[in-house]
């Protein structure tokens, strides 16, 4: 972990932003910082790399205002933070930034959501990761089950892993930091990422990725972002088709999103993120009429999030549009082990095979 | 014996006198707390008309003192021409006497009633009669007098007459016991403060007990007495027509024109045709019924209206503003006055003044101010025109709340003067409902709401840039020294920037343990020349450069530097102590100063 290149990169970048500062001050002028704007109408598709990235739109924040100059100080004890850790190879929790802020005064996190918002900030001016700064988050990554096998490095030396041979019936936790898993070999034919625990125990209880050479991927509702670097690099490194298997409601369908397009939060490192070949399996609006499937009616905040999602540039595809609308007019959503109604075998013999020969996965 | 003959020996004439002892209330004597206000209200009244009249600056003297537990003395003393000695025992002791009752001019008194009441009230209460000493110039010896009414007949009944020895070459002096208390000490002081707003040549001092309040006058300019007019034939009754023509009145068109203001030949001419009577006829011989044409022909008739000038006598917008800048601290004060009007054939002025923000108590209704020529009205506000006419408005559309009436930090008054006050009744505590009155109250008022609104948003739009003032003086050095840190750099001198982005004058006052640094940069274009105010604990005995002058009190001190500072230059001083306090500039435009106080 401690690459020394990285951390002089990373230190020279972020103590560039405080240059940039000081001699913005020394010629009279108020210091101040330029991000893209972090909106959904903000994201636009490159071509090229096949993901959803920051567009054109920038905002400009100068020590103007007491809000503005209060943002750029914090900002300034941050830098100032990760110079000291870095230079002495430390590393701390998004968390414990925000208590360290505790004794900063004025500069002080009013909420983690700021201080977190603010590291996103630094890797957007910087065009580094968070790992750079050695910074970690408390999220868990994913955990893998199926037949693959890679090593990875820990504090007490490399270890090699089969992710089916060598793990529990809970298969394999990935660490916060993927960059220090080396993918080595594999025996599947797609992966397929699941939103629930329950489904995830489902498929591996059945047998599913033996019989038909799966690597199941547990999401933990919406994604860590080690889970989806690894997807990508699965995807990437392998040339694995990815699928994404989820409820059938609205914020399920944006988990789908975040693993192939990337979120809005993190556009600027969507490249490294996002899977673009992912796949959306279901649950599909039109599932649950094909299947009548035992369902809730939408409320008020979901039909709210669809109508949203209709003008969310990820979603402007054919084929969401005619799902989304078909969900507006059915009014109706289902989760994923609502298939258990007609048996618990059903997903994994008729639903799943049928839906990925569809799909061409199968 | 019939009954009607029975009844016919209980049947009497009553004296006015006798009538107003029944009837105390009408006059505002309803009660002891209030007796001492009227009385007060009727002596001074009299002591700034007379004044008005003999073109002096009134100075008058108010003394109140407490003689027994119930018995109150209350003295007032004016430098007005005097009374000639014959009369004094008619202007205190008969009601009904005065001099301003028939003629046509603003004034305070009118009726003759006011002081008399008082003197009745008294001898009511107390028994004692009432002593005026009056001195006409210094060639003519001051008299002493005492006082009562004979309630049968209201004629005066004088208990002593003497020569006196006085300081005073001219004036009057009153002293009037009666029985009451000083539970109105606090609304006294506040008449007293409101007589001295609307009365800016007036100096007042009040000694109660053993306080003295002073209220000083702001202008030095005796005040244009009003002159008497003719009576305008719009604002005319049948009765009064009827006591204006007497034998000498000569032929109708010359009693039309002579008697009348804004009366010519002509408008004569028109009047006699409308009333069908001819122009040339005796005015004395005209039958009841003449008289009864005559006087619709003069309602009808297009008759410019009367001249407001010469009869009227408004303060004036700047003399307001000035007077309540002394009274009252208030962030923002403009009055209106507006162009003389007219109801009833009687001409009036109303003049408007809005104050806001200092120290007006932030919350609850506005404080209102009601004067009817140059007297204020305190009480019954809820039944007066002038409030119905504030509550009558949308201040909402000036950005002031409003529950009935305006809320918030803020001061309305409203002066009404004219020839013929309406009053609700003859306590004159309010001005009865005249569209024309209140219509010109509302107009000055919306159009002073106008001015108040520009300020509240100019000062809002100044509150931002204040926020923008702030953020870099009190963040920025922090940001420049956390940079410094970080690229390993002494920190930038960040004054340029103040300078560049904010352009004023910016006055900092730091405390650390070395002691209290006051700094004032001038980022202005121009040059400044100020005051600088500094109230704390601190004595500054060190302060280098030292203060022009200290004052101290309660233990607090006032420093005062006069400074001079170029543009862009600076001026510091500092001195040992804990700092705290308050800092403030005079002399510069408030929009200019960026004021920063690291220790708030």
């Amino acid at each position: 972990m401690a690459d020394k290149k990285l951390d002089s990169l990373a230190t020279e970048r972020l103590i560039g932003i405080a240059w940039k500062w000081y001699d913005q001050m020394r010629d009279g002028l108020l210091p101040s910082i330029s991000l893209p704007t972090r909106t959904k109408r903000n994201i636009a598709y490159d071509d090229e790399s096949e993901v959803w990235k920051y567009g054109d739109r920038e905002s400009t924040r100068s020590a103007g205002t007491a809000k503005s100059a209060l943002h750029l100080l914090k900002m300034a004890y941050v830098i100032w933070f990760l110079k000291t850790q870095i230079s002495q190879n430390r590393s701390s929790t998004l968390r414990e930034l925000y208590y360290i802020s505790e004794g900063w005064k004025r500069a002080k996190f009013q909420a983690q959501d700021e201080s977190n918002f603010l590291i996103e900030d630094l890797e957007i001016l910087t065009d580094m990761q968070r790992e750079a700064f050695h910074l970690r988050p408390e999220e868990d990554g994913a955990t893998i089950f199926g037949p693959m096998k890679l090593r990875e490095m820990t504090r007490r030396g490399a270890r090699d892993i089969h992710c089916q041979d060598d793990v529990g019936e809970a298969g394999y936790q990935i660490p916060t930091n993927v960059e220090t898993v080396e993918l080595l070999d594999h025996e599947a034919q797609f992966v397929i990422a699941i939103e629930t625990g329950g489904m995830f125990a489902r498929l591996i209880e059945n047998g599913f990725d033996s019989e038909y050479g799966a690597i199941l991927v547990h999401l933990k509702g919406q994604p860590a972002r080690s889970t989806r670097r690894i997807l990508n690099r699965i995807n990437d490194q392998f040339g694995l088709p990815v699928v994404v298997f989820t409820d059938g409601d609205p914020w399920s369908y944006r988990i789908y999103a975040s693993v192939a397009y990337g979120a809005i939060k993190s556009a600027h490192i969507s490249e490294i993120l996002a899977t673009p070949k992912a796949q959306f399996v279901g649950v599909q609006p039109s599932d649950i009429r094909d299947y009548n499937l035992p369902s809730d009616g939408l409320n008020d905040k979901d039909i709210a999030a669809l109508t949203s999602e209709l003008t969310d540039p990820r979603f402007s595809s054919d084929y969401w549009k005619e799902q989304i609308e078909l969900q507006l007019q059915l009014q109706v959503k289902s989760e994923q082990q609502a298939f258990a109604a007609k048996g618990l075998d059903f997903v994994t013999r008729e639903y799943l095979p049928a839906r990925l020969s569809d799909m061409g996965v199968l | 014996m019939d009954l009607a003959e029975e009844l016919a020996k209980q049947q009497r004439s009553i004296s006015v006198a006798e009538f107003f002892e029944r009837n105390k209330h009408l006059l505002g004597f309803d009660s002891p707390t209030r007796g001492i206000i009227t009385t007060i209200k009727e002596a001074v009244d009299n002591a700034l008309d007379a004044c008005e009249e003999a073109m002096v600056l009134p100075d008058i003297y108010i003394g109140i003192r407490r003689q027994s537990q119930e018995v109150i003395k209350i003295i007032v003393e004016d430098n007005g021409p005097g009374i000639v000695p014959r009369q004094v025992p008619y202007v205190f002791g008969k009601l009904l006497y005065g001099s301003r009752f028939h003629q046509i001019k603003q004034s305070r008194g009118q009726q003759g009633i006011g002081i008399s009441a008082a003197v009745l009230y008294a001898q009511l209460t107390s028994g004692l009669p009432t002593a005026v000493i009056s001195r006409t110039g210094p060639d003519s010896p001051a008299y002493r007098f005492e006082v009562q009414i004979n309630i049968e007949t209201n004629e005066p009944d004088v208990v002593s007459r003497s020569e006196v020895d006085w300081d005073r070459t001219h004036g009057t002096r009153i002293q009037i016991e009666f029985r009451s208390n000083l539970a109105a000490r606090k609304r006294l002081i506040e008449y007293l403060k409101y007589t001295s707003v609307v009365n800016p040549h007036a100096r007042i001092r009040l000694e109660i007990d053993d306080e003295t309040v002073l209220f000083d006058r702001v202008s030095d300019e005796i005040i244009a007495c009003p002159k008497a007019i003719r009576p305008h034939p719009h604002g005319i009754e049948i009765g009064q027509l009827r006591r204006m023509l007497g034998p000498e009145s000569g032929t109708i068109e010359e009693f039309l024109t002579d008697s009348f203001s804004r009366v010519g030949k002509k408008t004569a001419r028109e009047i006699c045709g409308k009333a069908q009577v001819s122009c040339t006829q005796d005015a004395g011989s005209l039958s009841p019924a003449e008289q009864k044409q005559l006087i619709d022909a003069m309602q009808e008739a297009k008759i410019p209206p009367p001249q407001v000038t010469q009869c009227l006598s408004p303060i004036g917008e700047d003399l307001i503003t000035r007077s309540l800048e002394k009274e009252f601290q208030m962030d923002f004060i403009r009055s209106r006055t507006r162009p003389g009007s007219v109801f009833s054939g009687h001409p009036f002025i109303i003049e408007a003044a809005i104050g806001y923000g200092g120290k007006l108590p932030p919350e609850g209704n506005a404080q209102i101010m009601r004067f009817a020529n140059r007297v204020p009205l305190m009480y019954q506000q809820g039944a007066c025109a002038i409030t119905q006419a504030i509550a009558g408005i949308n201040w909402k559309n000036y950005t002031i709340a409003q529950t009935g009436l305006p809320t918030g930090p803020l001061l309305i008054l409203v002066h009404v003067a004219s020839t013929s006050v309406p009053f609700t009744s003859e306590s004159k505590d309010a001005i009865a409902s005249i569209p024309e009155i209140e219509k010109e109250i509302v107009l000055a008022l919306q159009d002073l709401g106008r001015d108040l609104k520009l300020f509240l948003s100019r000062r809002d739009k100044n509150r931002l840039q204040e926020d923008r003032a702030r953020a870099v003086w009190a963040i920025l050095p922090e940001l420049a020294a956390k940079v410094a840190e970080i690229v390993e750099q002494d920190p930038p001198d960040i004054s340029p920037i103040e300078g560049k982005v904010m352009r004023r004058l910016v006055v900092r006052k730091k405390t650390t343990g070395d002691g209290v640094v006051l700094e004032l940069s001038n980022y202005t274009a121009n040059q400044v020349t100020l005051s600088l105010y500094n109230i704390s604990p601190n004595r500054a005995k060190d302060a280098h450069p030292p203060p022009d002058f200290v004052t101290e009190l309660d233990g607090d001190y006032t420093k005062v530097w006069q400074i001079s500072i170029g543009p862009g230059s600076s001026w510091k001083t500092s001195y040992s102590g804990q700092g705290g306090g308050t800092m403030e500039i005079r002399g510069v435009d408030p929009q200019q100063v960026v004021m920063v106080d690291f220790d708030g």
